[in-house]
Parts: C-alpha cells; sequence; structure tokens
C-alpha cells in the first residue's frame, strides 16, 4: 500500500532534486576479439559491441519513460584494451580507440571506456604501446576514455608508470590544446581501480568481470541535501539517519533500473555503484550538500570530517537498499563539474591540498582539477604519486583526473561545457619533485597489519 | 491504494480549474485503461490529484501514454505525469 505523501515525495526528487540514475554502463567482454592484426581485431571489437549493446540506448529510454525517471547516460564499458590488443603485432593502437568511438557512435552512447591498461606491478609491451599511443588516440576520437591503474595496495605503486603518466598527461594536453585539453577530462589514472565500475572516465571491464553485464550508476546529491535541509540544527546522529534513508531510496531505484535493463536486454545485473555524482546544475552539488552541515563554504575546516561521514552514511544506507553494491561507490568531488565546488574553487578557500584531504575518506579523488599549463610532467607525476600512496596505504580506490591547461594561469577558467562543466585553474605548489620522480621503479606493498 | 503487479500512478498537480478530472478520465476511457482508485485534494492552493490505474490489456503503448497525458496536461495547464506502480514500492518498502 503506497500512501499519497510518498507518491508526492517521489515526484518531488524527480522533479526538482535532480535524482536521476546516472548511467547505465554495459559491459562488454573483448578477450575473445583479440586477432594477429590490427584490422582483423578492430572489425571484431567492432561487430560484437554494435552485437551486444545495439539496443541499449533503445532499451534506457523505454524504461525512462515507464517510470518517468530520467536515465541520463547510456555507456558501455570494455575489457582494457592493453589486453586484447597484445597479439595484434603493432605498437600504435590508436585504430582500436578508433574501433570503439565508431562503435559508441553507432550504438548512440555518449562514451565508451576501456581504452585501458593494469600495470600496477609492471608493464607488458602491450601496456606500454597502449599508453603511448593515449594522447594520439583520445585527440583523434569523441566517446573514447581512457584509464591506467598504477597502484594497489596488494602490489604498491609502480612508480615507472607513475612517472610515465605525467608525461602522456602533458602530451594528451598539448594534443588537445585547441579544446582546452578536453583529452586529459576523458583520462584518468587509479589506484585499486575496481573492475565493475560504471562511471566514466574510469570505466573499464576488469578480466575477472563475465562475458556481458549491466552496472548502473545512481545519483542524487540534491535529494540527500533536501533532506538535511529539514533537519537542520540536529545533532549529527539524526543527519546520518537521515542521509542513510535518502541513500536508500535512491538505491533502490537504482536497482530498479538495473534490473529491468537486465531482464529487457537478457544480460546479466552486475552492480549498483551508489556515488552521488554531482553535476554543474544548481541544487545537484556535493559542495553544496556538504555545506548543509553547517560549513560556511566547502574546503573549510569540518570539511572532510563531514564529507566522510556523508561517504559512509551513503554506504550504509545503499547497502541495506540492494546486495549488489560494487563499483566505487561514494561521494565524487570532481571540481570542474560542481557548482559549489567551481564557486569555493574561485573563492580561493578550496585549495588542492584540501582537496587532496577530502579524497582520503571519499570516493574517488582528485577529479577534474584544471592546473596551470606549464606545470610540468613531474609535478603532475608527484600530485599523481601522492594520491596513488592515499590509496594504496589505505586500502581504497583513488584517482587523479588532472588537466594542465595549455596557455592558462591561475585565476582563469576553461570551459568543457555539458556535464564536464567549468573548471577554475587552481594553483599547484611549485617546489621541484623531479628527482624523486625520476628515481623510478617500485614503492613497495604496504604492510598489513601494525595499522596505526 | 492497491499495488497490483501491472499498474501505475498518474498524479497531476497544478492550478484548479473546471474540467482537469473529466480530461484525464475521458483519455484513459478511449485505451480500455481502468481507474483503480483516485485521491483529490488541494494542497496549498495546489490541485493534487493521484490516480490508480490497471495497464492490461490497454490499448496504446505505455510510452505513447505518457506523451498523451503529457500533451493533455499542457492543454489543461497541470503537470500530467504517470509511472509504473513498481517505483513506488523499490523506494518507500523494504
Amino acid at each position: 500500500m503506497i500512501n499519497e505523501n510518498e507518491i508526492l515525495e517521489t515526484m518531488e526528487m524527480f522533479s526538482n532534486q535532480h535524482l536521476d540514475i546516472r548511467t547505465i554502463t554495459m559491459g562488454i567482454s573483448l578477450m575473445d576479439c583479440a586477432a594477429s592484426s590490427v584490422e582483423e581485431s578492430c572489425n571484431k571489437i567492432y561487430d560484437k559491441i554494435c552485437r551486444y549493446a545495439g539496443r541499449l540506448v533503445e532499451v534506457g529510454d523505454e524504461i525512462s519513460r515507464k517510470y518517468n525517471i530520467p536515465i541520463i547516460h547510456k555507456r558501455i564499458s570494455v575489457t582494457p584494451v592493453s589486453i586484447v590488443a597484445a597479439a595484434c603485432g603493432a605498437t600504435d593502437y590508436t585504430p582500436f580507440a578508433k574501433a570503439l568511438d565508431k562503435a559508441a557512435v553507432d550504438c548512440g552512447v555518449n562514451f565508451i571506456g576501456g581504452f585501458s591498461a593494469l600495470v600496477h606491478k609492471g608493464y607488458t609491451n602491450s601496456d606500454k604501446n597502449l599508453i603511448e599511443s593515449i594522447p594520439e588516440a583520445l585527440a583523434s576520437t569523441e566517446f573514447v576514455c581512457s584509464s591506467v591503474n598504477l597502484a594497489s595496495s596488494r602490489t604498491g605503486i609502480n612508480m615507472d608508470a607513475v612517472r610515465d603518466m605525467g608525461r602522456i598527461i602533458k602530451a594528451t594536453a598539448d594534443r588537445t590544446a585547441d579544446t582546452g585539453a578536453l583529452g586529459c577530462a576523458k583520462l584518468v589514472v587509479f589506484a585499486n581501480a575496481p573492475e565493475d565500475n560504471p562511471f566514466m572516465a574510469g570505466a573499464f571491464l576488469g578480466p575477472g568481470e563475465p562475458e556481458c553485464v549491466i552496472n548502473v550508476g545512481i545519483s542524487g546529491p540534491g535529494v540527500v541535501k533536501h533532506a538535511l535541509e529539514k533537519v537542520r540544527g540536529e545533532d549529527l546522529g539524526v543527519v546520518a539517519e537521515t542521509i542513510k534513508k535518502a541513500a536508500f531510496k535512491i538505491t533502490r531505484v537504482g536497482e530498479l533500473v538495473a534490473n529491468e535493463a537486465s531482464d529487457r536486454l537478457g544480460v546479466p545485473f552486475g552492480i549498483i555503484d551508489l556515488s552521488l555524482a554531482p553535476t554543474p546544475a544548481v541544487g545537484d552539488s556535493v559542495a553544496r550538500l556538504l555545506e548543509e552541515f553547517g560549513l560556511e563554504e566547502c574546503g573549510t575546516w569540518g570539511t572532510t570530517a563531514a564529507l566522510a561521514m556523508l561517504n559512509d552514511a551513503v554506504k550504509k544506507g545503499g547497502i541495506m537498499a540492494s546486495s549488489s553494491v560494487g563499483g566505487l561507490s561514494g561521494a565524487f568531488i570532481p571540481v570542474s563539474e560542481d557548482e559549489g565546488m567551481i564557486a569555493a574553487a574561485m573563492s580561493g578557500g578550496l585549495k588542492l591540498e584540501k582537496l587532496e584531504a577530502m579524497t582520503c575518506v571519499c570516493s574517488v579523488g582528485l577529479d577534474m582539477i584544471a592546473v596551470p599549463g606549464d606545470t610540468t610532467a613531474e609535478t603532475i607525476s608527484g600530485i599523481i604519486a601522492d594520491e596513488m600512496a592515499l590509496g594504496t596505504f589505505n586500502n581504497k580506490t583513488t584517482a587523479v583526473r588532472i588537466i594542465p591547461v595549455p596557455g592558462k594561469g591561475v585565476g582563469e577558467t576553461v570551459e568543457f561545457g555539458g556535464l564536464l562543466g567549468t573548471a577554475p585553474i587552481m594553483e599547484v605548489n611549485k617546489k621541484s619533485c623531479a628527482d624523486f620522480i625520476n628515481r623510478g621503479g617500485r614503492i613497495p606493498a604496504p604492510i598489513h597489519s601494525f595499522k596505526n | 491504494m492497491n499495488d497490483e503487479k501491472n499498474t501505475a500512478v498518474i498524479t497531476v498537480l497544478g492550478q484548479d480549474r473546471v474540467g482537469i478530472i473529466a480530461g484525464v478520465a475521458n483519455l484513459l476511457a478511449e485505451y480500455d485503461i481502468n481507474i483503480i482508485n483516485i485521491s483529490q485534494t488541494i494542497m496549498d492552493d495546489l490541485f493534487t490529484m493521484i490516480m490508480l490505474v490497471e495497464l492490461r490489456d490497454i490499448k496504446i503503448e505505455e510510452s505513447d501514454l505518457s506523451e498523451r497525458l503529457k500533451t493533455l496536461g499542457d492543454d489543461l495547464g497541470v503537470k500530467i505525469t504517470i509511472q509504473h506502480t513498481g517505483l513506488f514500492n523499490a523506494m518507500h518498502r523494504i
């Protein structure tokens, strides 16, 4: 029995509080698309993706109409291309990115993730080829996203790869300078990358995943903020309870959509990713949600504590609602994609160092951060190394998606448009870490006992 | 309200005027859609109607019905939404 208040509350969530399903992402294994020539492999990849995901967008739209729920993105993630391409004999993997791009266009999805490599312990020749191909691949495609896993809690941090990715990020920025280094917005490096993440730019289908799977990413910072507005002045125990209840409801919507999509497409349902993913729209901001805790501006003292509690309460509510929670599951703090974060960064109150502290307690990491174009490759590697250490040593996923915008400096902004938003260029500590980065090698895995 | 499997909730929100219920009911009758329950109130001057309807054996595609109701809402100056009952059960029941 549903009562009127519940119906009206639901209406309100969708109409005024920006509740939506952020993405239905179909994971497709490309393991059987390896071939001894680039052309043959690319043809197999294109054909397989179109065969599996041909109806994805149509089905997403049908579900959206049935429940009157906005489903913002339909996307595809695939097996890391460095694995699939290993046998092709070529060193330039750009044709693989182009095949993925063409499949994305023909399936009508707005991103395809998996131009990826997993190098947390070391490089294969194919991993090296893939990484060197990233700048050209991202410059010559529109919808392809790339990710590289550089570290894990079991293996430590591959510092050779950290060094190389600083250089690759700079090269990607230069190759896409005419679009404000947009290529870097589609490139993310990870520690402890989840294999079932539906969110871009980091989505890929890990080697332990099934042939084809539906993963769903939910959102809803606006819903949680609205719930908190009703308990202003109450103690933090009440706040935690309120967040859990809101997260429960949001997750249930995700599970409903995931099950329905799985049935209609005849593909197993994998996971729900419980992330609070902001958009640049007013009322859909994680920063504003944190401010609702009682902070004058996101980034001030207390922000990390509030974020830690938010992230934890979202997980607790969501895990009660679904037994299939996976992916990143937490609160995202991408600067350019969050209206409140943009405002706090522009006012100078939110700095890179504070964001780094915040990434210790949330998913995922330093995300959509624009820095001056003259930031060196070694400094970018240094920022990555610190973030990898936070993930590796604290047993969590962390990531860096950083954009050194050519020709721009602190105080300027770069406009990416759409959900990628607007990024204020943030100040970076300029003292050199080059000698540290250029040492290379591996930071050994942390001890998993004696935790203090 | 009844939460049978193939049912949907139609909500109408907006300024009260003559003919809202008649408009919605006529449209539903046109496609053989049975109304199971209706409740209507005025909250803060806002006309609020919630209707539970049966979707079995109806003579229109569900997605087309959603479009027709939306257009009708535009004509009547109110917001009409149809959502499958499964959504409310998922969100509000453990």
